[in-house]
């Protein structure tokens, strides 16, 4: 299963709500406010998830935010195409709001 | 002439309440008023260099902050808490800003005529 957040783990408890539920192996997108997570400063909102799931920041909302090189190492970026091959080949999704 | 504050609580780009928040300062300020601008918990990340927006086709208005000093806009706080929490510094910011610490910040808020909230 894919799981998608685009909160900020500041703003609302959809990120922890997400990591609660989400399966070992499962993958984890973040987009938007969410890439605030895969910051190195941000990343403790990660809690262990970079060892139980597969995580992946949209990076144009990296660039926008000026995040760029500010990411934590474990998590792989992807483009608009990459998140379009994640929901491809991921039987399921959940886009936690 | 009233004190005005603009409290800034939220990330740029994910909501539209950092844009709609400098559009309403730039109203202010026309009106001759003594405007301060706060940075809180997300709010901190508008103020960060280098956002590049051409990936997600929104305008970039960051560069905005940096024109607000033409309005009489100058005072801009951002709390040290917020800032540090996010590992950020002032030299990663786009502006000058005086940092404050919370005690300091509850007590320049207190001492306001209006407060609004983004």
């Amino acid at each position: 299963m894919l799981h998608i957040v685009n909160k900020s783990p500041a703003q609302t408890t959809s990120l922890a709500s997400c990591l609660r539920l989400a399966q070992p192996g499962s993958a984890l997108l973040l987009t938007e406010d969410a890439v605030y997570a895969a910051t190195t400063a941000g990343s403790a909102a990660l809690g262990d998830a970079l060892k139980t799931l597969k995580v992946y920041v949209l990076q144009p909302d990296v660039e926008a935010r000026g995040m760029a090189g500010r990411l934590v190492d474990g998590i792989t970026p992807v483009d608009y195409g990459g998140f379009v091959e994640l929901v491809a080949e991921h039987s399921n999704n959940q886009s936690w709001l | 002439m009233k004190k005005f504050m603009f409290v800034n609580r939220k990330a740029p780009y994910g909501t539209i309440y950092a844009l709609e928040s400098l559009e309403v300062v730039l109203i202010t300020a026309t009106f001759d008023q003594d405007v301060s601008l706060v940075f809180l918990d997300d709010g901190v990340y508008e103020l960060v260099k280098g956002q590049d927006t051409a990936g997600i086709g929104i305008k970039n208005h960051s560069k905005t902050y940096r024109a607000l000093d033409g309005y009489d806009v100058e005072k801009l706080y951002v709390e040290r808490e917020s800032m540090e929490a996010r590992g950020l510094s002032e030299d990663d910011l786009l502006v000058d800003v005086e940092v404050l610490s919370s005690a300091e910040m509850a007590a320049l808020m207190a001492e306001q005529d209006v407060v609004l909230s983004f």
